[in-house]
């Protein structure tokens, strides 16, 4: 955190934007859904920046346009300083690899365990096979698999270890960046444990950046150097994990750390104040999208979009603080 | 103290035929439940968790072969009940809550259809008074605008909204045993914490007695009062809330809490606990203690029976390491 100033970002976000079109009944028009609404982001080298939100609110859209398999309505993606749009994605590809959440279905159960983790080098023509085969041993090392598993399928293999098997496939290209949207949550918690810690050590010993996707933000907090909060498509708060949890600025954060469930039997679950529902993402609120649902609303909130305050820290998208910056 | 219980369960097992051999899922189990309490069920996958859940439903596959030495809800025993006797409880005196709001829910009736259809099977009401009570109940679980929403159609409605429809339903009736099988895990943690303060909000204003069953020590520590460890089949370790994560006794129910990141407790970015090894397999005959293989403390005599040990507070647990070995988590 220390060189949070100096090293250039290894992935950056300028005002990315995607919007579907989405048809309500079969004679309606399509109307436009913005998925990601001009979201910038920066990660810098080793960091951690964990991505959180509730479902819809277009993290999964974000992790897509960065591993290239969906293209931005507009704005940029830049790895190292070079813009992805009109690279091949093969190209992309060697550079940013993912990890899903299932590891039931993000493998396939004809191939064997050795085909899957070298089903990248193939893809990419690296190697020859003898190369490819020492390639998955080591693979299977980092990740703490027995050499055995090689000629396995992924039918015998528990949930722990399947999700072993999907990150030495993410890893097997020695990728900069690694998207891991989810990478727990349908892991049982001692099994989660182990994917936490194997995730974090090989961040050190391959000096990876990670974007973590998760809704459990004790698992955020554990593992992110910096957190991103997102709401309807927009970052709305962004800023060092420790700072973040320690002093959340945006209503919405607020909200979400309140609403987690820390394991103390003296207290009981607690009240979010988040009454409305999630708003529909094809009529977002006017203003703040967050106004129907924010504790601390007022007037202009529901008329004006909230500013963009930045400090040396992060960002918040709020009308609290721009009021509070202009009265200093 | 006098009061009989709304649910015993003694000597629960559960045993699965498959070609293998003969899978023990269930492998005795024991507990009670009084009216207004919250009984927490944590365990991992395949620990037995849900197949106990259904059992006390009377809910399980035929196939499978359930037996106990009591089953009995308000003093009556339910095994060997006519299937017609358990369709009168079910969704009348005991209900459940699934996790899955999308899947428990029917597609092709409306939320008023089937909010009132339970009521309509177990009293004697008419078709209004059925809809005023759903509406009643609708309200009662924060759906705003709850008389238009019961001509809507369960693809209708956001996650958390059926999950809320899901809950009315299973409390048309008043029932005195909730049964709730991981009720938020499919839904945001936002979403979570409104769910699980309404269902212990109307636990409390019901008088309800109910079960949850959950793999998040989370979920479990704000809303248990008493808390029952399964692993492998076996309650490990039970007791109330506050012994089971303040005093933690079974070397396994002290690893689980060691695995999972705690604010403040664990220090970002520094290694989690963790459980070495996985589940022993169930099929065939199974003795001493089923942790023995991860377990640190594990010696010679865990293969052979393992007592159970008991404080005056009713705190329990199953290992051969007695009261001097507790150690804090």
């Amino acid at each position: 955190m220390s060189a949070a100033g100096s090293s250039p970002p290894v992935l950056e976000l300028a005002g990315v934007t995607k919007t579907y079109r989405v048809k309500q009944g079969l004679f309606s028009r399509p109307k436009p859904l913005q998925a990601v609404g001009g979201v910038d982001l920066r990660i810098r080298k080793k960091d951690v920046l964990g991505l959180v939100g509730e479902s819809g609110c277009g993290k999964s859209t974000l992790a897509k346009i960065l591993l290239g398999l969906e293209a931005p309505t507009s704005g940029r993606v830049m790895v190292d300083g070079i813009e992805a749009a009109g690279q091949d994605r093969t190209l992309l590809a060697r550079r940013i690899q993912p990890i899903f959440q299932d590891p039931y279905s993000s493998l396939n159960p004809r191939k064997s365990i050795e085909d899957i983790i070298a089903l990248p080098l193939v893809v990419h023509k690296v190697g020859d096979s003898a190369g490819r085969a020492q390639a998955v041993s080591k693979m299977l090392d980092l990740v703490g698999l027995p050499q055995r598993v090689r000629r396995g399928y992924p039918n015998q293999l528990s949930g722990g270890q399947r999700q072993r098997v999907a990150i030495a496939r993410a890893l097997v290209m020695k990728p900069e960046i690694v998207i891991c949207d989810e990478p727990t949550s349908a892991l049982d918690v001692s099994v989660q444990s182990q994917i936490l810690n194997l995730l974090g050590d090989l961040r050190e010993e391959l000096s990876l950046t990670y974007l973590f996707i998760s809704h459990n933000l004790a698992v955020v907090e554990h593992l992110a150097t910096r957190v991103a909060v997102m709401y309807l498509g927009r970052i709305v708060e962004e800023a060092p994990a420790a700072d973040l949890f320690a002093e959340p600025r945006h209503p919405y954060t607020k909200a979400l750390l309140a609403s987690v469930l820390t394991p103390d039997p003296s207290m009981s679950v607690p009240d979010t104040h988040l009454g409305a529902s999630y708003p529909n993402p094809i009529a977002p609120p006017s203003g703040c999208h967050f106004h129907p649902r924010c504790a601390a609303v007022r007037d202009i909130c529901k008329t004006v979009p909230p500013p963009h305050v930045s400090d040396t820290k992060g960002h918040v998208d709020c009308h609290l603080y721009a009021e509070r910056t202009q009265a200093a | 103290m006098s009061e009989e219980p709304i649910l015993a369960v003694e000597g629960l097992t559960i045993d699965i035929p498959l070609a293998q051999g003969t899978l023990h899922a269930v492998r005795g189990i024991d507990f009670e439940l009084n009216r207004g309490e919250t009984l927490c069920i944590v365990g991992e996958s395949g620990s037995g968790k849900s197949l106990t859940s259904l059992a006390v439903m009377g809910l399980l596959p035929k196939r499978l072969e359930c037996a106990a030495r009591k089953l009995a809800f308000r003093g009556t025993e339910l095994q060997g009940q006519p299937a017609s006797a358990m369709r009168q409880l079910r969704g009348n005196r005991m209900a459940m809550i699934f996790q899955e709001p999308m899947t428990s829910l029917n597609p092709a009736y409306t939320i008023g259809d089937q909010l009132a259809e339970a009521l309509l099977l177990h009293r004697r009401v008419s078709k209004a008074e059925a809809r005023a009570r759903a509406v009643e109940l609708l309200g009662k679980v924060g759906i705003t605008a709850a008389e238009s929403r019961l001509s809507q159609y369960p693809h209708q409605l956001s996650g958390g909204l059926r999950q809320r429809v899901m809950i009315a339903m299973a409390l048309m009736c008043e029932p005195e045993l909730v049964i709730a099988d991981e009720p938020t895990t499919a839904l945001d943690v936002t979403i979570q914490a409104q769910i699980l303060r309404l269902l212990v909000d109307l636990q409390r204003e019901m008088n309800m007695a109910m079960i949850l069953v959950t793999h998040d020590l989370g979920v479990v520590a704000r809303v248990a009062d008493k808390v029952a460890v399964m692993y492998a089949g076996e309650v490990v370790e039970q007791g109330t809330a506050k012994e089971i994560f303040e005093h933690p006794s079974h070397p396994y129910t002290q690893g689980l809490l060691r695995c999972i990141p705690v604010p403040g407790r664990t220090k970002p970015g520094e290694h989690l606990g963790s459980i070495p090894g996985i589940v022993p397999s169930l099929i065939g005959k199974v003795e001493g203690c089923a942790f023995r293989t991860r377990c640190d403390l594990a010696e010679s005599a865990c293969a052979k029976p393992v007592p159970i040990h008991r404080t005056q507070g009713g705190h329990a647990w199953r290992c051969i390491h007695s009261d001097t070995e507790r150690v804090p988590a």
